[in-house]
């Protein structure tokens, strides 16, 4: 009897990743907040801060596996929209400041102050409202992808091309809010916050929530991946992927699904930079650099692309690292992410994820040469 | 489905008509004029460079002609792209066999099944009892029933290729255009490819394009010769295999 194949939605890895970090985002807070400094099992609040952090660039990671490693598509700037909703966030924090700048100007942030600019900018009303803020931190980045993916996936922009002039957008994004007359704080960025919702954004118990606000994102985004690429529309961007023309020949309007993840991507990439910013503390147009997008690249590729969790445990094993080193090591930074990248695109060219495979292959005999690619499908 | 094998009333359903197509000043297609009827099995031949893939190109919205009007039916598929071209009921099979490598047998045919085409109706997707149905007859009709769960890519050659007029199949279209389907196959996938396609041309429309002329014998169809992008001459294969035009083509110059 024949019957449906399905992947299922999760599987076992899936599984697993997304318990590790519903616990870690419940654990790691908990042990900040209830256990005294001196307790062993303590979390010390930069390790927290840090740890939270990485939750954001393991969203990144994810984002840019979803639209990179099932559709095909190598964004060469998803930084860019992870600034972007970090800028929607900072424009909400810096709007919380009120009177208490340096200046002590209720109406204006400092810098406006300090440019002699006599009223708010249009684009700033409304965000000091946190709801209107937090659908900022969705609609800019989402908008604008889809602006973005609507020409160039129309054009049929592809490959190489396609990967170029994403590095051109966010580059050009970087010189744009580099000025000053942009009204977003030029060179500076945004900083300086005092509160969110009312709580101060340093306090101990605002990071914690952050911390688990991080998890949950990273739980969420994940989730919408799966939910997206165990769908019949995850077979169609796979298929175009791996054969564009022939989807095309099939009937299917290749930009419009392009366009879809494309932007799905990209609200999730303004998510994680939005919940970044109040745990870093600033915004800056640094963020758009073309640097920041590659090295997201790099952490989707390391942890193994087109397996969602492995992009981000990518991000988090490589940013693990790169803390490390650069404290030990601070010129071998570099040389060691460079010899990282070389290493698995040369030994693991399913990155992390596919060290993992690999090991459970050899437990588990398989019964066909097809087995490796069921599993490569399936999950 | 309808086991009428004949066509009383005989009706146009493409219609290429006086299609020119240059490249860098060559003329691939040059003032080709083709029509195909409503269920006829059409065979398509020509040396190396006649013009046979570009005109599938031209059908399917691939390329678009400099001169010249390609209908289907009413429609002029000229000014339709390549989705919109499928949609409207015409489907094409590679020379090269193209399968989605990375996905199931069963999920490459899920994916040719008719259905609306949007992304959010791709994204809410449910396997209708029905269409299930579909997709195991037409595995048993290409012969997969038994690999249906194997990724595609693990197929032999000949499995891929029937793979893809499954795929076609699973289109419905009304008229199929099937570019080379025995290249690289054996006598016996030969053989068996050519009873798919004259079992499938009981009710559909079919255009193929073959290199092979043992293979254009067995379909034992109405068969045009291109030459340098026109029609040099067209009728059963043992009249145009005679025509001293075609003879020089082939074996002279």
């Amino acid at each position: 009897m024949i019957s449906a194949p399905r992947a299922s939605l999760l599987g076992p890895a899936g599984l697993v990743f997304l318990v590790i970090v519903a616990v870690a985002g419940i654990a790691v807070p908990i042990l900040n907040l209830a256990m005294p400094p001196a307790s062993p099992l303590h979390v010390p609040d930069y390790v927290m801060t840090l740890a939270g952090k990485y939750l954001c660039y393991a969203l990144l990671a994810l984002s840019v596996d979803l639209v990179w490693g099932y559709c095909g598509i190598l964004s060469l700037g998803h930084g860019a929209f992870f600034a972007l909703g970090g800028y929607a966030m900072g424009m909400y924090l810096m709007r919380q400041i009120g009177s208490r700048g340096v200046y002590g100007n209720p109406d204006l942030p400092d810098f406006m102050v300090f440019l002699n600019w006599q009223e708010l900018p249009w684009y700033w009303h409304g965000f000091e409202y946190f709801p209107f803020a937090m659908l900022m931190v969705l609609l800019v980045p989402g908008v604008f992808a889809f602006i973005f993916g609507w020409f160039a996936f129309r054009a049929r922009v592809t490959g190489v091309y396609l990967s170029i002039i994403t590095q051109a957008m966010t580059f050009a994004l970087l010189l744009a809010f580099f000025r000053n007359d942009m009204g977003f704080g030029g060179n500076n960025g945004l900083t300086d916050f005092k509160d969110i919702l009312g709580f101060s954004v340093q306090a101990q118990e605002t990071r914690a929530v952050l911390f688990f606000l991080s998890a949950m994102a990273l739980a969420g985004g994940f989730l919408i991946s799966r939910i997206i690429v165990a769908s019949k529309l995850g077979r169609i961007i796979v298929a175009i992927r791996d054969a564009e023309s022939r989807t095309r020949f099939l009937g299917y309007r290749v930009e419009h699904y392009k366009l879809f993840v494309f932007t799905v991507s990209a609200m999730m990439a303004g998510v994680a930079g939005a919940l970044y910013v109040p745990q870093v503390g600033i915004i800056n147009p640094s963020e758009f650099s073309p640097g920041n997008s590659i090295e997201a690249v790099i952490w989707a590729a390391f942890g193994g692309r087109g397996t969602l969790w492995g992009a981000a445990l990518g991000a988090v094993v490589v940013n693990l690292a790169k803390s490390f080193f650069t404290g030990a090591l601070p010129e071998a930074w570099l040389f060691i992410l460079g010899g990282l990248f070389i290493v698995v695109t040369l030994f693991l060219p399913k990155g992390l994820a596919g060290l993992f495979r690999l090991v459970r292959l050899r437990r588990v005999k398989p019964q066909d040469d097809s087995e490796n690619f069921k599993i490569a499908v399936a999950e | 489905m309808s086991e009428d094998t004949t066509h009383p009333i005989a009706e146009t359903l493409l219609f290429v008509d006086g299609v020119t197509v240059s490249f860098d000043g060559f003329k691939a297609l040059n003032d080709l004029s083709i029509d195909v009827q409503s269920g006829e099995m059409r065979a398509i031949i020509g040396p190396n460079g006649a013009g046979k893939t570009t005109m599938m190109d031209v059908i399917t919205g691939k390329t678009r002609p400099d001169a010249g009007r390609v209908s289907f039916r009413s429609t002029d598929l000229t000014r339709l792209d390549e989705a919109a071209i499928a949609n409207i009921g015409i489907g094409r099979k590679f020379q090269k066999p193209t399968v989605f490598e990375n996905l199931l047998v069963w999920d490459n045919l899920e994916l040719a099944l008719k259905s609306k085409r949007d992304p959010m109706t791709s994204l809410r997707w449910r396997l209708s009892s029905d269409d299930k149905e579909r997709i195991v007859s037409t595995l048993q009709r290409v012969g997969l029933a038994d690999h249906y769960k194997k990724v595609a890519g693990s197929l032999s050659h000949g499995q891929k290729q029937w793979l893809e007029i499954g795929m076609l199949l699973m289109q419905e279209p009304e008229l199929l255009l099937v570019d080379e389907p025995v290249a690289g196959m054996t006598d016996s996938e030969t053989e068996k490819t050519a009873e798919l396609l004259r079992d499938i041309a009981r009710n559909h429309s079919v255009v193929v394009v073959e290199h092979d002329m043992e293979f254009v014998r067995a379909l034992g169809v109405r068969v045009t010769v291109l030459h340098e992008g026109s029609v040099l001459s067209e009728g059963s294969l043992d009249k145009v295999q005679n025509d001293p035009r075609v003879i020089e083509v082939y074996l002279g110059r």
